[in-house]
């Protein structure tokens, strides 16, 4: 099946269009095709135009043929998770809220990926408002893993993942606040990169958690999530947030970085709760490093048992009120049985959010009122310093912390989703990353006996993607997790 | 029992900008409802504040005429309330670290008559913060419109100590502070368009003593006259509930200047919890020294420093200064004329009383007025000189504010000069002489009067177009140096 159009690396598909062994037309028609076939049983889209995809297609074609192909992305169909804006399109975050919405602006990344020449091909499904880890949490489908149907997929950007993995798209973006790239990633086999907060311009992505947010790449290996970590990063006069950094070429950087490097292994995330098997093959990974002549030092994040704790609460503080704006007053769901003002707020909101933005709202609203505030958010910030504290002391002496990216490989739907404690235990392993402001990227790390994939989490320094990306791809150049496909 | 006022004000000012707080929105004002928008005043999914440099520029500038303490980074808080005027659903805002700390604002009480200066006194400011405007409801039967043009222009607020004791003295505060904020370019303080907001903290308590009675809250006081009224009424009310036994309940009311009557709005018990936080959208601004110096440099001089200024330089009165100072456009067009020459006395009573005049009767602003500086400078000097008379040169006024003729082109056209060469004025006067030696004997007699009987002849000689002054002191002349 690895000879599947739809199935391609990125790289691989940009080659042939170069060479003209493909065009991007055909690339287009396979992987409409593919959707067709898989999306009634995988439910990876909220909506897709593809008539307008093919146009783009057929456009991108057309500037090749003039000699004038704009680069690696030209005519690639590119997933978009259903948060980021994009001119046009429906715009829905998944909730009831924002269902008939259409965005009329596009996000900078999205502009970014058009000058590019990509597709910008559909909108994934999510966890409501990014927020979850299975996409149970979204108000109109489960997305299911292309791996096993029975099972969740992870989230919040489960859409992205399970098409990436699928062969719906090509690669994807997708937004990650406390794993919801990684953890995604790692249950459906893909390879998915949060970039160091103000990497990536916000401008445009719904917000949830502000100050944890970011937007990153699904890809099917290292090289291409490099492609799209050059082709979207950069500072954006748009969002104070965004870095004045330097953006190097992170693609051709991966050739020239060769290590090898000291890696640290922190013993905070290999405890209680932690699969077997993905253990093992954590291990595995971390034996192969070894062989590659890294270094491997034991380090120590003691701050890391609050990292749960404090993200709650510093999430949720921030989405109580970035979520205030869905009114009912200039867009979005309006309450049909509303009297006056304040009926309207409340019928509105209640109709229009599920039980879990509802639950996060009111814990927001909670720790930010009078006489809590310091006793939660306050302290939860300094907790947050804390765990920021402790990567960057461990920066003083490796180069990135390797760490398992989910506890355990997919779980059956339903099987969570009625215990928010244990789908917030979840994003164990990846919601420091996102406290710490830190790039993180899950790649995948092999399956289990019952062939559910699993995925390994490197760490990096900040504003370290190049040396993060090539310590990835060492690991990906010695396996061949990501050459296996589903057949969903 | 006797009981005083303590009043304190928080202003809010519209701050002139090109575009918006954090967006790059135009700001304005009488635009066609909801154009002054994009995604980021509407608050649309994704969009993201960026803040706006010039805007902080304009609040450091105030802080700086104020003598404020200007803090060395610029933070951004979230006030979390819903409202639907209030796209987010927060406002940005800044909540414990406002951008400007202490300073005062220098005003001036009634003076004990018209033309003479009233006691000076410095009013303490607590903060000045800068935050977001809302849209405006606009409610129409049973629906209401929302128009978002408003939201997200500049606005800073500036609070001040709970330090005025009077009406009057409020009054003088929010005058001497919209002049001082004129001055500086911040802002036009055009209250009918909703530029400058006032609201009032008034209470009372027994005279003399130290602690603050429970305070009312008095909203919506849309002019500076409704200030002074909305207060002096206040005062009223609760000196009223207090000698009647009762005791002032804390609460935000709300005072119709129309109808000079003021309701409850709501007591302390329904007050917002805001949830503030630092606004995770927005980096905190570093604001260096050289920040500081480039819009120090850029200060102007303070109202009342320059009314001490005039008068002390200029030897103007004080009833012109107190026309002047509140009018920045025409303290400058005033200067301007002192600097090109002639007594400034002189150009500053043309200026306060024929050009006002003129200007409000044409129902024109000094920008549109064709008498520049150089017009009123020349024709102060014409007076001055003894080219034309006084009375002349009301006319020459007349001529040239309708024209821009320059005021020596107006005597000429229309012949306005105090007449003939010296030689000629010479000529007649000896003539005159010679013909009355009988008055020439009695004045050099000392008898003064008789110089009467020369200056009717000149006069008449010259068609009534000679300087009087002119026309004494060369009689004067001649009769004391020619004894015939």
């Amino acid at each position: 099946m690895a000879s599947e159009i739809f199935h391609q690396p990125l790289a691989r598909l940009a080659a042939m269009l170069g060479a003209g062994e493909l065009s991007s037309v055909e690339l287009m028609q396979a992987v409409a095709d593919r959707c067709r076939d898989v999306e009634p049983r995988v439910q990876a889209f909220n909506s897709r135009d593809e008539a307008g995809a093919l146009a783009q297609a057929a456009e991108s074609d057309r500037r090749r043929s003039r000699g004038a192909a704009l680069g690696p992305l030209d005519g690639i169909p590119i997933g978009i998770k259903d948060v980021i804006a994009v001119a046009g399109q429906p715009l829905t975050a998944s909730s009831r809220m924002l269902e008939h919405y259409v965005s009329p602006y596009d996000a900078t990344v999205i502009r970014k990926l058009k000058e590019a020449g990509a597709i910008c091909w559909g909108r994934l499904n999510l966890d409501e408002f990014a927020m979850g880890s299975s996409t149970e949490n979204s108000a109109f489908k489960t997305t299911s893993n292309p791996w096993d149907l029975s099972r969740v997929p992870g989230g919040s950007s489960g859409g992205s993942a399970a098409a990436v993995a699928a062969g719906e798209a090509v690669a994807a973006l997708g937004s990650d606040t406390g794993g919801s790239i990684r953890q995604p990633s790692a249950l459906c086999n893909v390879v998915g990169l949060k970039p160091t907060y103000g990497l990536v311009s916000r401008y445009g992505l719904i917000a949830f958690a502000s100050s944890l947010d970011q937007i990153g790449p699904f890809a099917r290996t290292v090289e291409d999530a490099a492609i799209l970590l050059g082709t979207i990063a950069g500072h954006d006069p748009l969002d104070s947030t965004s870095f004045q950094a330097e953006i190097p070429d992170y693609r051709g950087e991966l050739s020239r970085r060769k290590g090898p490097w000291k890696l640290g292994i922190a013993r905070e995330y290999f405890a209680e709760g932690l699969d077997p098997e993905v253990g093992s093959a954590v291990q595995a990974a971390i034996d192969h490093y070894r062989r590659l002549g890294c270094e491997i030092r034991e380090i120590s994040l003691p701050h890391t048992k609050y990292a749960v704790g404090a993200y709650y609460i510093i999430a949720t503080a921030e989405c109580s009120s970035n979520l205030a704006r869905y009114d009912g007053v200039r867009y979005g769901h309006r309450s049909a049985a509303a009297g006056d003002t304040v009926d309207l707020y409340f019928k509105t909101r209640a109709e229009g959010f599920g039980p879990e933005v509802k639950r996060r709202v009111i814990l927001g609203t909670y720790v930010l009122s009078s006489g809590y505030h310091d006793a939660y958010y306050l302290r939860a910030q300094k907790v947050r310093t804390l765990i920021r504290r402790d990567f960057l002391e461990a920066y003083r002496d490796v180069d990135a912390i390797l760490t398992p990216t989910a506890p355990t490989p997919a779980f059956k739907k339903g099987e969570k989703s009625a215990d928010p404690l244990a789908m917030y235990l979840n994003d164990i392993y990846t919601i420091g990353v996102n406290l710490a402001g830190l790039p993180g990227i899950s790649v995948p790390c092999g399956f289990t006996r019952s062939g559910l994939p699993m995925g390994l989490q490197l760490i990096g320094q900040p504003f370290r993607e190049a040396e993060l990306l090539a310590i990835a791809r060492a690991y990906e150049a010695g396996h061949d997790w990501s050459g296996r496909h589903p057949s969903p | 029992m006797t009981y005083e006022a303590v009043i304190g004000l928080e202003v809010h000012v519209q701050v002139k900008t090109a575009s918006k707080m954090f967006s790059r929105a135009a700001s304005g004002y009488g635009f066609p409802p909801n154009t002054l928008t994009d995604p980021v005043v509407l608050a649309l999914p994704g969009s993201l504040p960026v803040m706006n440099r010039a805007a902080l520029d304009q609040v450091i500038k105030a802080g700086l005429m104020l003598g404020c303490e200007i803090a060395p980074l610029c933070r951004w808080d979230r006030k979390n309330y819903f409202y639907p005027d209030s796209p987010k659903n927060y406002q940005i805002s800044q909540y414990d670290q406002p951008i400007c700390k202490g300073g005062s604002v220098e005003i001036e009480l009634p003076g004990p008559a018209r033309n003479v200066m009233g006691e000076h006194k410095a009013i303490p400011i607590t903060r000045i913060h800068l935050e977001e405007d809302v849209g405006k409801l606009n409610h129409h039967g049973s629906e209401s419109l929302v128009d978002f043009n408003r939201a997200g222009t500049p606005l800073m607020e500036i609070v001040s100590e709970p330090a005025l004791a009077s009406a009057d003295e409020a009054f003088a505060y929010l005058t001497a502070l919209r002049t001082i904020i004129i001055y500086g370019g911040i802002s036009d303080c055009d209250m009918e368009k909703g530029q400058l907001r006032c609201d009032a903290n008034i209470s009372i308590r027994p005279s003399g003593t130290a602690a603050l009675g429970t305070k009312v809250e008095l909203k919506n006081l849309n002019s500076i006259s409704f200030v002074r009224d909305g207060i002096a009424h206040e005062i009223r009310r609760q000196m009223a509930v207090v000698q009647s036994g009762g005791t002032v309940v804390q609460e935000t009311r709300d005072y119709d200047g129309q109808t000079g009557a003021s309701q409850s709005l709501r007591t302390k018990e329904e007050a917002h919890d805001y949830r503030y936080f630092p606004d995770p959208d927005l980096m905190p601004v570093r604001v260096g020294e050289d920040w500081k110096a480039r819009l120090r440099a850029g200060c102007p001089e303070l109202p009342f420093d320059r009314q001490r200024r005039f008068l002390e330089s200029y030897k103007v009165p004080y009833t012109v200064t107190s026309v002047l100072i509140p009018d920045l456009a025409l303290c400058d067009f005033f200067e301007e004329a002192a600097r090109l020459g002639g007594r400034a006395q002189a150009a500053a009573n043309w200026i306060v009383n024929d050009l006002l005049r003129e200007l409000r009767a044409a129902r024109i602003c000094l920008g549109e007025s064709r008498i520049r500086p150089a017009h009123v400078a020349e024709l102060v000097g014409l007076v001055e000189s003894g080219a034309i008379s006084g009375q002349a040169a009301k006319e020459v006024f007349a001529g040239m504010f309708g024209t821009g003729e320059m005021p020596a082109s107006v005597v000429a056209r229309l012949g306005l000069g105090t007449g003939p060469d010296p030689a000629e004025l010479e000529r007649w006067c000896r003539e005159a002489i010679a013909a009355n030696p009988k008055s020439a004997a009695d004045f050099r007699g000392g008898k003064d009067s008789a110089l009467n009987a020369f200056k009717g002849q000149v006069m008449r000689a010259a068609k009534g177009k000679a300087d009087p002054r002119q026309v004494d002191s060369t009689l004067r002349r001649l009769l004391a140096e020619s004894p015939v």
